[in-house]
This record gives structure tokens, C-alpha cells and sequence, in this order.
């Protein structure tokens, strides 16, 4: 029989290899400083401002046809960037991850590109994209189709700005669950989509999910590129955060935090859905 | 004939991982591919499954080329090292796939099915674990339920990929009688790899050798084990003890001992040999029963279960030699560290050549 | 083997297929675009080229933008550290709740974050009336962008770090000690090796969010031409005065660097590994 250890012996064993208590403190209280002037501070700061006019005036703020125009138009391009950068993501990933090939280190490299480049610049290339002399820009313009300054030009600085979210999630999960599931099923007379619906997609639920919430709440939140795109025309090219920017600038402290306090609520949401499909991803890749 | 290779070419770059196959299996045959690893038996096995595509070379099963067909055309059984099970399907539904995956007018219904399943799994004896999930089995366990799920779609061929090499010995062991025991009574063409000589000896009806993408020698394990064919299937196959040396006038010089020569090489000119003796080859005693005896000190004893490990050192002989004696014998004849026996070499197996191992 | 090769059949279906649709994707999101960049470059010729991007204001906001970024990195790197640490290490109630937190910076939109350190640090906000009495001013100063920037650049540290501290076997630290060593001789001649490459990939990947980041710190640098113009801003008011090409020229460099930067990181990440293994 094995002795259990006693509850004396697990301690003595846990003290000998943790700090001793005075330096837990000492970091854990320079930890929460920390966390108080970056985190709590910026948080309830949002929320203060944002009541600091009573309950009425933050309705009024946050129920007005510009932020609703807004919100309308951040939800619409999340409901097309999310699903294109994840049909993408997926696909990408199997590419890379089930077939051997000349340059994948080189394709998984230029995946990341869009995390290298400034927001700024990434609104600027679809600027130059459309009001350059490039034939493609010129065609779009004759036929009417604008871009920029309007919504696909929203859309389309989003998607480059979120590209890498979902991919670079996939590719590592798929890469450690290997090819045998596949192939087990290829053996066993399964046709590629059915290997695709039955067997690879149920193993990455998980992550593409998570993928998924990530190009979500950067798509929410960008800034940069957005505003370089869109021509700040109220009620028709202002997402959220350009809202909450014009506001701000106009010195309507109150509502433009008013509005903030929703991205603050979906950032928290994030952040909560983050953490609980962590803890669904180790249940199940306990056992591998 | 149920599995035809033709001249089997793979390479893979610059690295040839087998280097013109080809072998004949016949129906009903367990077949045990061995080798050391890298050696190309697992490609081989991946090529007939058509996991891999070969370079060259045909491959035919049940009398019909399958050279060219995708894997899922090709009907066979493959049982993966990792077992491979579909982690978020139920045992069931593992075992169920290639049957729900047949197009709509060969699929059997949805009784016929379970009915199936359920029989599977009671041979491999674990109807009790229908509804679990992989990740609630042992690794003996996974792999009998990969083995039903290979099974269930009625394989032409079986082929496993070592399918013991990631459980405990114990395991291993039960798991390899049972698989023999199965296949006396199902008969299925099966292939299995395998990088352990003793699973290969115990399991297979027929051996086949396999070093640096090519077959050394193929035969039942009785052939392969008494007769190897050459240096490295003998020293494959099993411990052994070389003595490097010269053959001249139909004598072997051994240490600074000279013998016999075998029959064959009796006439041989004068070239290097090699002399290997199994460690259960040797005999050891208290008296010297013949001239050839060599004498040698006890140097170490090691307790290896029912027999006795001895490591000699032995006159006229530069390195020492492993003995493996019954305990038994071990306990009548009193031995024990540091005396001195007569040490006779039963039988011995010369090699001539400069094959590399 | 290779990617255009038509011998070898691929096992697994659909390689074709997904690798056509990636290349296309990836092509008209990503490098097309990009290469507007080069595409409205390239034709303004060398001089001007030249001359767009060491124009004092443009060098000064160069300047600016890198060493905010890199004192961020610095300070990421510590706070970073020590947060990971505390996570991993310590048990204390909330702990859960302030690692969750830890996503707080990269979730919340950069217009939001920058509002808040604005109005925290203005001479009637919470922190910055106290620090105007101390005769410090951090809105409108290189102090404020560095701020932001922390900020923005923690997550990517502790989120590197966590991992890597986890898988550190307890077994080393406590072959460590058994060998007489103290935990500070322990934390450096051990962990702090093994952490090394977690912390510099992290800290560089947080440096090249800070060179490029725009919408947390527009807020609170005040944007003085010379003093706190950042070099994403130059971008921005050379667009607006329709300067396209000076707009290019000025994010060809900054890319250029970003680029260098991600390459050889990488470049240290493989000869890590290949050391290593």
C-alpha cells in the first residue's frame, strides 16, 4: 500500500519549493498595483463618466440614431468578417496542416503578416488599393462601387486587420492532433467531406469557436484602420469606437463613455467567453 | 493469393525508403513485417493501405490491381500504432463509422448496424464499453476497439501497424495471444509490423526481415529463427555473441581457439568471419565433457526471471561472453561469482563477408 | 514533393482545393493591398522618397514611436513577468478572476483604452490632479504614450510566459535545490534562461504593436508636431492633406522595420529550437 501523504507532509513539500510568504505578498501586492492603475482604474473610470449625468443621459446617449446607426454598422461587419475570416481559417489550416509542401513555413509566415502592420497602415492599403491608377481601383470606381468611405471599405480593412485570428488558432491545434484520425477514416471508406463534417470539424469545434470570438472582438474594437477607411460620416460610415471618438473630441464626455460602456460590456463578455472555453479546451485535450 | 507486391519503390526525397519489394501473402495468412525501425516496414504497410503512393511498383489485392485506388476503395483493415480512435465518437460510433460513411444504397439499416457492432465488439470483448468514450478506455483497450472498427467493414486485408508497441509488457503480451487466437478463428489476410522479434516469433505463421527497405528473409518463424539467412537476421532475431575472426583450411579461429567450420563453408578460401552464438546456446558445467571446452571465470550473475544471465570471462578470449542458463541448472551446480566452469559452445553460426549491421 | 508537383497524388482529399482558396484569400486581403504600399512608392523615385521620409517632423515622430515602444516592451516585460509569475505560482482568492483579466487590454477597443488613460491623467482626472500638484504631467508627453502602450503590449507577455512557466518541470527546481542552491540562484541560473526566449519573442511581438499603435494613444499624446506625434499619425495627416504618397512612403519604412523585426525574431525562435532539441 501506498502511504497517502498527510495533509504536514504535502505543506512541507509545497513550502520547500514556493516562495517564502513575505515575497508572495510583496509581488502579489505589486501585481494588483499594477493591476489597479491599468485594469480597475480605466474600468471604473468608464462606468463613472458614464453616469456621471444621471441614468437618463446615458440612455439618451447610447439609444440616439447616430450610436445606433453605429452599433448597426459594427454588428454588420462583424456578421461578415467573423464568418469569412473563419471559413478562411479552416480552410487554411487544413491546407497547412494535412498535406506536406514546399514553402508552408513561408505561407504560415506571411498568415502573420496583417499582426505586423499598423492599423493605420492597414486602412492606408485600401485607400491606395481604390484611389490608386491600378486598373482594379478605377474599374470599381467607374462601375459605382465605393469602397472606401463606405461600408466594404469597413469591412474589408476589418478583415484584413482580423485575418490572422482564427488560422493561427487552428494551426497549432490541428498540427498536435495529427493525420491518423483522417486517414483511420479514409481507410474505413470515408469520403473527404465526410472526413471533413465527421471527424475534423468535430476536433476543432473548439478552437475554430475560439478563433471565432477573437477576429470577433478585434472586429468590434478596431480603430485604426477604420478610421483611416471610413470618412467619419455620422449615422451612415461611424462604427462604435469612431462614435465613441467623435464624442469625445466634441468634448461630450458623458455620452461618448455612455457608449464606451457597451464595448467595455462586450470586452468583458470576451473575456468571460475566453475563459470558459479554456477550460472546455484542457477537458478536452486532457487525455492527449 | 491475397496480397501481391510487385517491385515496391519509395522514396522519399533523396532517401530511398524501400528499395524494390516484392512478397506474396497468401489468403488467411498472418504475415509479421520486422525490422528495426526506420527500416521501411511501416511505408510498406502505409503503401499497401494506400496511405502512401508507391514510386514504382504494383499493388494487387484478392487478385485485383489496386495500385492506383484511393485508400477507401481499397478495402482494407488498419489498425494505427496510436490507435487512432475518433475522440468525440462514442465506442459505438467508432466502430459504427465505415458503415454509416457507405453510400446510401450499400448501407446496411440502422439494425443491421447495431447488430454488427454489437458483434464486433463482443468478439474483441468489449460490448460492456458501447457508449464510453476513447478517452475512457486503457490503451489495451482502444486498440481492441480500433480493431473491431477496422474490422467492421469486412477488410479484404488486415494490416496493423504496430499495434502493441505503445501499451506495457503485461498488456502486450494477453493482448498479442488473444490477437493470434482471433485470427485462428476469423482467417482474415492480415500484415502486421512490428519492431519486436519475440512478437514476431510467438505471433506470425510466416516472418519476413526487413533491413534498409529491403527483404533479408522471409520464412516461418522456425526457418527464420534456426536458419537465418544471414548476419542480421541472426543478430535481430535474438542476443548473440560475435566473435570476430579468420576462416582458413575448414577451421574458425575463435578467440585464440580454432574450430570446425560448418559444412558449407568447409572449403572456403581464407577471409574474415564472424561467429555468432546465442547466450541459451551455451552450455555450462562443472566438467570438461570434451577437448573443444573452453574455461572460463564467472564475472557477474544476473537474475533475469526463470533463467540465469553469465557474463564469462573465458581464456584465449578478448571480450566476455554472455551464457544464459536455466535456474535450475544454475542452483545444482552450485555457481556463483568468480569460479571457474567449462564453458561449451552448442552451436554456433559463421558468417563470412563484410555484412554490415 | 513540391507544391506545383502533379506526380505525387496527395492521400488526404482536398489539398487543391483548400490550397487555391487560401492563396486567393490570402492574396486579396493581405498581400495585394500590401503591395500598394510598394505599388505608390516606387513611382515618386528616390529623392522625394528621400526626402518625405528624414523631413524633421516625420524623423521626430520615427523617433517618438520607438522608444515609447521599446520603454513599454521594457516595462511589459517586467510587469509581464511578475504577473505570470504570481498566476502561476501563488494561490490566493480571485486569482481566476485577475487572469482572466489579463485579456482585458487586447479585448477592449485600443478608441476605449485611449479615452480612459486621457481622462485619468487630465489635470481634472483621478490620478492626474494629484500628479499636477507634484508638478507631473504624463497627457500630452512621451510618459503618456509609454502608458498607453503598456497597456496595449501586457497581454502578449503574460500570455507567452504563462505556458512556458507551467511546463517548467518542478522536478528542475527541486534538482536545483537539492544541489544547494537558493531560490534566487535558482530563479536565475535556471528559470530565467528557460523563460529567456518566451520573454524577448513577447516583449519584440509587444514593441511591434507599439511602433504601429494608433487608436490608444492618439487620445492622450496631444499629437504636438516635433514633440508627441507618433509615426502612425504622420501616416494619418499626410493622407489627410491627400499626400498618397508621402502617406506610402512613411509606412514603407515603418513596415520595413516591423517586417526586419518579425524575421528575425523568427530567425532566433528556429535556432532556439534547433539548440535545444
Amino acid at each position: 500500500m501506498l502511504k497517502q501523504p498527510t495533509p504536514e507532509t504535502a505543506s512541507l513539500v509545497h513550502k520547500r519549493v514556493s516562495d517564502p510568504l513575505p515575497v508572495q505578498i510583496f509581488l502579489i501586492g505589486l501585481m494588483l498595483l499594477f493591476f489597479i492603475g491599468f485594469i480597475f482604474l480605466p474600468l471604473g473610470l468608464v462606468f463613472a463618466q458614464a453616469f456621471q449625468k444621471g441614468w437618463s443621459v446615458y440612455l439618451e446617449s447610447i439609444t440616439e440614431s447616430y450610436a445606433v446607426e453605429a452599433l448597426k454598422l459594427t454588428l454588420t461587419t462583424v456578421a461578415i468578417v467573423v464568418p469569412l475570416n473563419a471559413f478562411f481559417g479552416v480552410t487554411a489550416a487544413w491546407a497547412i496542416t494535412k498535406f506536406n509542401f514546399v514553402g508552408k513555413a513561408a505561407l504560415k509566415t506571411l498568415l502573420d503578416l496583417p499582426f505586423a502592420v499598423s492599423p493605420v497602415i492597414a486602412g492606408l492599403i485600401f485607400v491606395l488599393l481604390v484611389g490608386s491608377r491600378i486598373p482594379f481601383g478605377s474599374w470599381l470606381g467607374e462601375h459605382g462601387i465605393k469602397i472606401i468611405f463606405s461600408t466594404p471599405g469597413i469591412v474589408i480593412a476589418t478583415l484584413f486587420v482580423t485575418f490572422p485570428f482564427v488560422v493561427r488558432e487552428l494551426i497549432p491545434l490541428m498540427e498536435a492532433q495529427g493525420r491518423d484520425e483522417e486517414e483511420a477514416a479514409l481507410t474505413l471508406g470515408a469520403r473527404g467531406w465526410q472526413i471533413f463534417a465527421k471527424i475534423t470539424l468535430p476536433n476543432i469545434s473548439w478552437g475554430l469557436l475560439y478563433g471565432m470570438i477573437l477576429c470577433g472582438a478585434r472586429s468590434i474594437g478596431e480603430f485604426g484602420a477604420v478610421s483611416v477607411v471610413s470618412g467619419h460620416i455620422r449615422g451612415q460610415t461611424n462604427t462604435v469606437p469612431l462614435h465613441v471618438e467623435i464624442l469625445y473630441s466634441e468634448y461630450n464626455f458623458a455620452a461618448s463613455f455612455a457608449v464606451a460602456s457597451i464595448l467595455v460590456f462586450l470586452a468583458l463578455l470576451t473575456v468571460g467567453l475566453k475563459v470558459t472555453m479554456e477550460k472546455k479546451f484542457q477537458k478536452n485535450s486532457s487525455h492527449h | 493469393m491475397g496480397i501481391e507486391l510487385q517491385d515496391i519503390t519509395k522514396k522519399f526525397g533523396s532517401y530511398t525508403a524501400i528499395d524494390d519489394i516484392s512478397l506474396n501473402v497468401a489468403s488467411g495468412e498472418l504475415v509479421a513485417l520486422l525490422g528495426p525501425s526506420g527500416c521501411g516496414k511501416t511505408t510498406l504497410l502505409r503503401i499497401i493501405a494506400g496511405l502512401e503512393l508507391p514510386d514504382a511498383g504494383k499493388i494487387i489485392l484478392e487478385n485485383k490491381d489496386t495500385t492506383n485506388l484511393p485508400p477507401r476503395k481499397k478495402n482494407v483493415g488498419f489498425v494505427f500504432q496510436h490507435y487512432a480512435l475518433f475522440r468525440r465518437m462514442t465506442v459505438f460510433e467508432n466502430v459504427a463509422f465505415g458503415l454509416t460513411v457507405l453510400p446510401h444504397k450499400e448501407r446496411p439499416s440502422r439494425t443491421e448496424i447495431r447488430d454488427r457492432v454489437e458483434h464486433l465488439l463482443k468478439m474483441v470483448q468489449m460490448e460492456w464499453a458501447l457508449k464510453r468514450y476513447p478517452s475512457q478506455l486503457s490503451g489495451g483497450q482502444r486498440q481492441r476497439v480500433a480493431l473491431a472498427r477496422a474490422l467492421a467493414v469486412n477488410p479484404k486485408v488486415l494490416l496493423l501497424d504496430e499495434p502493441f508497441s505503445a501499451l506495457d509488457a503485461k498488456v502486450r503480451q494477453e493482448l498479442r495471444r488473444w490477437l493470434r487466437k482471433l485470427h485462428d478463428e476469423i482467417h482474415v489476410t492480415s500484415i502486421f509490423v512490428t519492431h519486436d522479434q519475440e512478437e514476431a516469433l510467438e505471433l506470425a505463421d510466416r516472418i519476413v526481415v526487413i533491413n534498409k527497405g529491403k527483404i533479408e528473409q522471409q520464412g516461418t518463424p522456425q526457418e527464420v529463427y534456426d536458419h537465418p539467412a544471414n548476419a542480421f537476421v541472426y543478430n535481430f532475431l535474438g542476443n548473440v555473441n560475435v566473435f570476430h575472426g579468420r576462416i582458413h583450411n575448414g577451421k574458425v579461429t575463435l578467440g585464440s581457439h580454432r574450430v570446425d567450420a560448418p559444412d558449407e563453408l568447409k572449403h572456403s578460401e581464407e577471409k574474415p568471419s564472424r561467429t555468432f552464438v546465442r547466450p541459451h546456446e551455451i552450455g555450462i558445467s562443472r566438467i570438461r565433457s570434451s577437448d573443444t571446452d573452453l574455461t572460463g571465470t564467472i564475472k557477474e550473475v544476473r537474475l533475469m526471471g526463470g533463467q540465469i544471465g553469465l557474463n564469462l570471462e573465458c581464456e584465449g578470449f578478448e571480450h566476455p561472453i554472455e551464457a544464459e542458463i536455466p535456474r535450475d541448472l544454475y542452483i545444482n551446480l552450485q555457481l556463483s561469482r568468480g569460479e571457474k566452469v567449462f564453458v561449451s559452445l552448442n552451436r554456433v553460426k559463421v558468417f563470412t563477408g563484410d555484412y554490415a549491421i | 514533393m513540391g507544391l506545383f508537383q502533379t506526380k505525387r497524388r496527395n492521400i488526404l482529399p482536398g489539398f487543391g482545393l483548400s490550397m487555391g482558396y487560401t492563396v486567393f484569400y490570402l492574396s486579396a486581403i493581405v498581400i495585394v493591398p500590401l503591395s500598394m504600399i510598394f505599388f505608390n512608392t516606387f513611382p515618386m523615385g528616390w529623392d522625394p522618397f528621400v526626402h518625405a521620409v528624414t523631413a524633421p517632423r516625420v524623423l521626430a515622430s520615427y523617433r517618438l514611436s520607438f522608444s515609447t515602444a521599446l520603454f513599454a516592451a521594457l516595462f511589459d516585460a517586467v510587469a509581464g513577468l511578475l504577473t505570470a509569475w504570481v498566476l502561476v505560482r501563488y494561490r490566493f482568492p480571485g486569482k481566476q478572476f485577475l487572469d482572466a483579466l489579463v485579456d482585458l487590454p487586447f479585448a477592449l477597443p485600443t478608441a476605449v483604452a485611449g479615452i480612459c488613460f486621457a481622462t485619468l491623467y487630465s489635470p481634472v482626472g483621478w490620478l492626474g490632479e494629484t500628479l499636477t500638484k507634484w508638478n507631473i504631467t504624463i497627457i500630452n508627453s512621451a510618459t503618456g504614450i509609454v502608458i498607453a502602450l503598456v497597456f496595449i503590449g501586457f497581454p502578449f507577455v503574460v500570455r507567452t510566459i504563462q505556458p512556458v512557466l507551467e511546463e517548467v518541470e518542478r522536478e528542475i527546481e527541486e534538482a536545483a535545490h537539492c544541489l544547494g542552491a537558493t531560490r534566487w540562484q535558482t530563479f536565475r541560473k535556471i528559470l530565467l534562461p528557460h523563460l529567456f526566449p518566451a520573454l524577448l519573442t513577447s516583449s519584440t511581438l509587444a514593441f511591434a504593436r507599439g511602433i504601429g499603435e494608433y487608436g490608444s494613444v492618439i487620445f492622450i499624446a496631444g499629437n504636438l508636431p516635433m514633440k508627441t506625434e507618433i509615426a502612425p499619425l504622420m501616416i494619418m495627416s499626410k493622407l489627410d492633406q491627400f499626400d498618397y504618397a508621402g502617406a506610402s512612403a512613411v509606412a514603407l519604412v515603418l513596415l520595413l522595420i516591423s517586417f526586419s523585426m518579425l524575421l528575425v525574431l523568427n530567425g532566433v525562435q528556429e535556432w532556439q529550437q534547433k539548440e535545444y532539441r
